[in-house]
């Protein structure tokens, strides 16, 4: 596919704080890119510097090929969803929504039919007259993202558009969105802080963290393979242990060798191994690999999480079997749920 | 013990209100007298009021002054509105400093203002005249509107201005279509202040006009030299000019909420 926006080495400094260091990424056409990190993590600031509201400290913006770092945001063919829905307090919805058609000179009957068809797209059909003081949050947030949606743009930003919905409306406005993304095939550059919209939703996820990268691919990559600790342990509860790389198809960890399918290690180098908790097998003792006590079973609804207590440390184990507290047990995997990776300091 | 508290802060407003508006009453009952007397009410009059429209030299201060209070309330409030929104962006060093700026004709005797825009216009080598007393409003009114204006323009959210020109709107329209009517309830306030200001304005016209050109106050302080009670049924007029904008000002916010909230409930039903 072709390349749309491309960040080079972007910087964002403020008041003498870097917020971004140094950002590289490649935005491809039609493609569904997702920034998941924590809070504070330079995300809103990496959207805005796209959109044109703040400008880089150091780095280019390139749009089709075209450098944009000085462009005004009004020249700039990308919408946004803001973070704080950013609605026009004086207008109703019918007239938020209708802002940009109208700046465009459309006509009138055309503005109305687009209008009424987003709003039905998100629900609010019969919400054009309301003021916006006079809507929820949730229903101000759909009303944003029909606001920037209604003018089909080539890159729609999408600042955590469907935080203040609740868990229902979210799992339908995110089907929605991914339906609208495909169908009209625009670029969403979206940002979330929460983990499974980002595995669910995206073709590829950007990992960040103290306004830097921390790995770029495809959900699954991140979930299976994730190069450092960090995304680990961001993507999903694991069990990240400490171990050495003995040979290619080989670690030692907990005191004993295991069988693996990573290669291309250093021979005795330190390592840290991911453990998915859903990968783990709680089974008969002697019948699996590492020994331990189950030490706390919760109830979360789909699965039990279960920790088990070895000699070396307290595993976190999700499984749909029923067990009990006290129970010795051991603890079964198979090579290839030992995910091997980069040794990256501390989080 | 609480009721007679209650009874001794009325009387208390009463005395007040009593010293403040007694003096405007008196004077606007003995505009409608008969006769000449200051003291002496002999009987039911136009007489003062008609002499007034016969006098020209006081129905060219009347148009001085009416022209002068639109004129400097127009440019004043477009400039203390666009200077109240580059405030608010600039610097906390910059705004403060300029507000301080600012204040300083507010707070400072208006005879010292008067006296500095005479020398000025003395020096600057420009005559006196219309042009002098409009500058010279436009000048004293502009940081009245910047007061009114600057806390409304604070709490307006930035994203509002991002988003507006996200959806394609240039800099100029974001500000008429997005920041002015955010800002409505204080630029209004600003204008109506500058426009009360100018209109009633004594001490700095007196002072930088000339070459015949006088408005309302200037003529009133002329006319008082020789006793003539016309100056009574002017006062008055102009009292209730002053007291008409006061009444705008204050009722016309009041009511286009409450018409909004019923639009807004028929919405609901
Ligand atoms: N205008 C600003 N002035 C000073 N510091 C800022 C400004 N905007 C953002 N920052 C700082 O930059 C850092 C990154 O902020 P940003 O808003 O990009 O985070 P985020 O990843 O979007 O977080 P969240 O998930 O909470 O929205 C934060 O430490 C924040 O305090
Ligand atoms: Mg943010």
């Amino acid at each position: 596919m072709k390349k749309l926006i491309e960040l080079e080495n972007l910087t964002k400094e403020f008041n003498g704080q870097v917020v971004l260091k140094g950002i590289h990424l490649d935005i491809h056409e039609n493609e569904f890119m997702t920034l998941l990190g924590p809070s504070g993590c330079g995300k809103t600031t990496t959207l805005r510097i796209i959109g044109g509201f703040e400008e880089a400290s150091a780095g280019e913006v390139l749009f089709d090929g075209i450098d944009i770092s000085k462009l005004p945001p009004h020249k700039r063919e990308i919408n946004t969803v803001f973070q704080k829905y950013a609605l026009f307090p004086h207008m109703n919805v019918h007239d938020n929504i209708a802002f940009g058609l109208k700046i465009k000179k459309m006509d009138k009957s055309i503005i109305d039919q687009k209008v009424l068809k987003i709003l039905t797209l998100v629900g609010l059909e019969n919400y054009g007259n309301r003021h916006i003081s006079q809507l929820s949050g949730g229903q101000q947030q759909r009303v944003a993202i029909a606001r920037a949606l209604v003018n089909e743009p080539k890159v729609l930003l999408l600042d955590e558009p469907l935080g203040a919905l609740d868990l229902k409306l979210r799992k339908a406005m995110q089907v929605e969105l991914k339906n609208i993304q495909k169908e009209v095939g625009i670029t969403f550059i979206y940002v979330t802080h929460d983990q499974e919209e980002a595995l669910t939703m995206s073709d590829t996820i950007v990992v960040m963290n103290d306004g830097a990268i921390q790995q770029i691919g495809t959900p699954t990559d991140i979930y299976n393979e994730p190069e450092n600790r960090f995304v680990a342990k961001f993507i999903g509860e694991s069990n990240i242990v400490e171990g050495l790389f003995v040979k290619d198809f080989l670690v030692e960890f907990d005191g004993q060798q295991f069988v693996c399918v990573d290669k291309g290690f250093d021979e005795g180098q330190e390592v840290d191994i991911v453990l998915r908790p859903e990968d783990l097998d709680i089974v008969e003792v002697g019948q699996g690999k590492i020994e331990g006590v189950i030490s706390s079973i919760l109830f979360k609804g789909v699965h039990y999480e279960i920790m088990v207590e070895t000699s070396e440390r307290t595993y976190t184990v999700h499984t749909t079997d029923i067990n009990e507290i006290g129970k010795k047990v051991n603890l079964d995997f198979w090579p290839e749920d030992i995910h091997v990776m980069e040794k990256m300091g501390t989080y | 013990m609480r009721k007679e508290r209650k009874s001794v802060r009325i009387l208390w407003i009463g005395v007040c209100l009593f010293f403040l508006y007694f003096p405007l009453i008196i004077m606007a009952v003995f505009s409608f007298n008969d006769a000449k007397s200051l003291t002496h009410f002999s009987g039911f009059s136009f007489k003062w009021y008609g002499s007034l429209f016969e006098n020209t030299q006081l129905l060219d201060a009347v148009l001085v002054s009416v022209s002068i209070a639109i004129i400097a309330t127009i440019v004043s409030t477009i400039l203390g509105t666009i200077t109240a929104i580059a405030l608010s962006k600039s610097k906390k060093i910059v705004r403060t400093s300029i507000l301080q700026v600012n204040n300083l004709p507010i707070m400072n005797p208006e005879i010292v203002t008067a006296i500095a825009l005479m020398l000025f216009f003395s020096f600057a080598n420009i005559e006196k005249g219309y042009m002098t007393m409009l500058l010279a409003h436009i000048a004293f009114c502009t940081p009245y509107v910047i007061t009114n204006v600057l806390p409304k323009v604070k709490q307006l959210d930035p994203h509002l201005a991002d988003a507006a020109m996200d959806l394609g709107a240039t800099p100029f329209q974001t500000l008429m279509k997005v920041i002015i009517p955010q800002i409505k309830p204080g630029i209004l306030a600003g204008a109506l202040f500058a426009f009360t200001m100018s209109f009633d304005d004594f001490i700095i016209s007196y002072f930088v006009s000339g070459n015949g050109v006088e408005n309302i106050s200037i003529v009133v302080y002329n006319m008082t030299k020789r006793l003539n009670p016309s100056i009574y049924a002017l006062s008055t007029i102009v009292l209730v000019v002053i007291l008409f904008a006061l009444l705008i000002g204050t009722f016309v916010p009041y009511i286009l909420v409450k018409r909004k909230g019923v639009k807004m409930n028929e919405e609901v039903n």
